[in-house]
């Protein structure tokens, strides 16, 4: 033991790794989607101050009146009016109200019960398991849009029953994955090891196994946000979200529809603010997976 | 001589998979206070489940069909989950076989550390802390506080498995189980673990089974060594006499496979038929003997 040196050998670690934060900042993905969905966030707390018009206030001697710069536009109507003189800007900005609401009560709640009924089946396994996944195999056989459909016409329209209808059909994505997720880092020497210094096997779930399933968790819920904001505007669309004197991207799309060939913007606006917000959601999905695992990341 | 820390009487295991072929074939061996006890044998041997079956972590479709394990007197296969759990980490702490993926990859060093000082000394989380850079001091970590802030995967296999030895004696436990912990590493980072290993187990008068399957580094660690063949017994005693001049057939054939480094240029024998055939009469003879008593 006399030529044993102890600084010698010992591997450098490199320079101190940069925080979480500071390393999602920094990938493109995460910024600029994420900064999107910051901006709608905005839009959606602050839409009395910042929409130029009210949303709902009619004006049909101004009545399908064509975007800034094309002819015949009115000044004060940036994005043009709808079929009855409504100003589309402002109710795009409401609009963003109900869709990330829904994105993110819907999306929130579905991840917690589907992940926390993944995690019990993933790592209890046996009869739990076999209930938990029974149960599931079942649920995706409904075709996922008429279900929503139908549960929707049995609880009544509303901003509830879209929720409602997200999480019902939505949560078995999560249970599916975490589940998967969760019997992998099961097998783990780590979670071996931590039963060997005595853990209880709630502190060993929740302690040891969720930290390594939670990045993609948040992937999946930021893209489980995305889908929300598609459903809702599915069953807006077809008139079974809020009613019709909210603005909502769906119903402004349903609106425009029928008018599409004097006013194509009625329907082009609403149908962009979708689209770049589920692009943004996905995005951001993506990013984070790849930010917050551990083992990717350096 | 003493009373064992650890003394294996009878142990005898089953697989239930393969319709009930023995995996442990009446192990009895003790570890006395500060010893350092080897297990050897080759994969399959029963070294693992002898190990695991200590831990409360046996695999569902082993059983252990007789004998007991007494932990200064207390048989641990008779203890209850909760008596079990308190024991480890706090009597009983094992340092684990890859250190690649015996460490959570999305906590921290500091984190994994301090869980056991925590939950098993009740210590707070400035103190965990405070412990657990002593700790990785003690394993000879240049750099304690980075390596504390680090994630397992900025660590070298060298480094994590120093975390892992010095997570093991952190609490300052009776006995370590060391399941096969260098086999990992390479051979010159092998070399300082077990030197660090040995260092900290005298230190401690820490007692230690250390099961291995490679005799060269049993030679340079163990005090005392017991040579398993298809969960049998073939040998036991001092790793000196063991290894000098083995009495046993197996043991012999065993050594004969182990590369010398002191002489490179021999070859490895193969362990010739005629003592495998031998091994297996042994082994079936046993389990003839072992089917008649059982009946009688």
């Amino acid at each position: 033991m006399e030529h044993w040196s102890p600084t010698a050998t010992i591997a450098d670690t490199g320079p101190r790794p940069p925080s979480v934060a500071v390393r999602l900042a920094r990938d493109p993905k995460v910024a600029v989607a994420g900064g999107f969905i910051v901006l709608l966030i905005v839009l959606a707390v602050a839409a009395p101050l910042i929409a130029p018009k009210d949303p709902l206030e009619q004006n049909l001697l101004l009545a399908t009146v064509p975007p800034a710069g094309f002819a015949q536009a009115e000044p004060g109507y940036l994005l043009g009016t709808d079929g009855l003189g409504r100003d589309v800007l402002s109710r795009v900005i409401f609009g963003t109200r109900v869709s990330l609401t829904v994105a993110f009560v819907a999306a929130g709640l579905a991840c917690l019960i589907g992940s926390l009924l993944g995690l019990l089946a993933g790592y209890l396994g046996g009869l739990v398991d076999t209930v938990i996944s029974r149960l599931v195999d079942i649920w995706m056989a409904f075709p996922p849009v008429l279900l929503s459909i139908l549960l929707v016409a049995v609880l009544g329209s509303g901003l509830h029953s879209v929720i409602a209808a997200i999480v019902v059909i939505d949560w078995t994505r999560f249970c599916r994955v975490v589940r998967t997720e969760t019997m992998g880092q099961a097998q783990m020497d780590y979670v071996v090891a931590a039963r060997t210094i005595g853990f209880t096997r709630p502190a060993i779930l929740f302690r040891e196994i969720l930290p390594n399933v939670l990045p993609v968790l948040i992937a999946l819920l930021t893209l489980e946000m995305g889908i929300a904001v598609v459903v809702e505007a599915i069953l807006s669309f077809v008139g079974l979200s809020v009613s019709s004197d909210t603005p909502t991207w769906g119903g402004m799309i349903a609106e425009g529809r029928q008018i599409v060939h004097e006013a194509w913007w009625v329907l082009a606006v609403p149908l962009a603010a979708l689209f770049a917000t589920v692009v943004a959601f996905n995005q951001l999905g993506d990013g984070l997976a790849r930010s917050l695992d551990p083992v990717l990341r350096r | 001589m003493t009373a064992p820390r650890l003394s294996i009487e009878a142990l005898t295991a089953i697989s239930l998979r393969d319709g009930g072929k023995p995996i442990l074939r009446k192990v009895s061996l003790a570890v006395g206070v500060a010893e350092v006890h080897g297990l050897v044998g080759e994969s399959g041997a029963g070294k693992s489940t002898i190990a695991k079956a200590m831990l409360g972590i046996i695999p569902s479709q082993v059983r252990v069909t007789g004998g007991r394990i007494a932990f200064e007197g207390r048989d641990l296969l008779a203890m209850s989950g909760r008596e079990l759990r308190e024991i480890l980490g706090r009597d009983i702490a094992l340092v684990p076989q890859d250190p690649s993926t015996a460490l959570n990859p999305a906590r921290r060093i500091d984190a994994q550390l301090t869980d056991g000082l925590r939950l098993k000394r009740g210590l707070s989380a400035a103190e965990a802390r405070r412990r657990a850079r002593a700790l990785l001091e003690e394993v000879q970590i240049r750099d304690p506080d980075r390596v504390l802030r680090s994630y397992p995967h900025q660590l070298s296999g060298g480094m994590r498995q120093r975390v892992l030895i010095a997570a093991a004696f952190g609490l300052e436990p009776k006995l370590v189980i060391a399941d096969e912990p260098t086999t990992a590493l390479d051979v010159t980072v092998q070399k300082q673990i077990l030197r660090l290993f040995r260092a900290l187990q005298e230190r401690h008068g820490t007692s230690v089974l250390f099961v291995s399957h490679d005799l060269g580094v049993v030679a340079q660690i163990c005090d005392r060594v017991t040579v398993l063949y298809m969960g049998k017994v073939m040998e036991q005693g001092a790793t000196v006499d063991v290894l000098r001049a083995p009495h046993h057939a197996y043991t012999k054939a065993l050594l004969a496979a182990s590369p010398r480094y002191d002489r490179p240029d021999s070859g490895l024998e193969p362990t010739p038929p005629e003592v495998i055939a031998a091994l297996q009469a042994e082994i079936a003879r046993f389990d003839v003997g072992a089917a008649e008593s059982g009946d009688g």
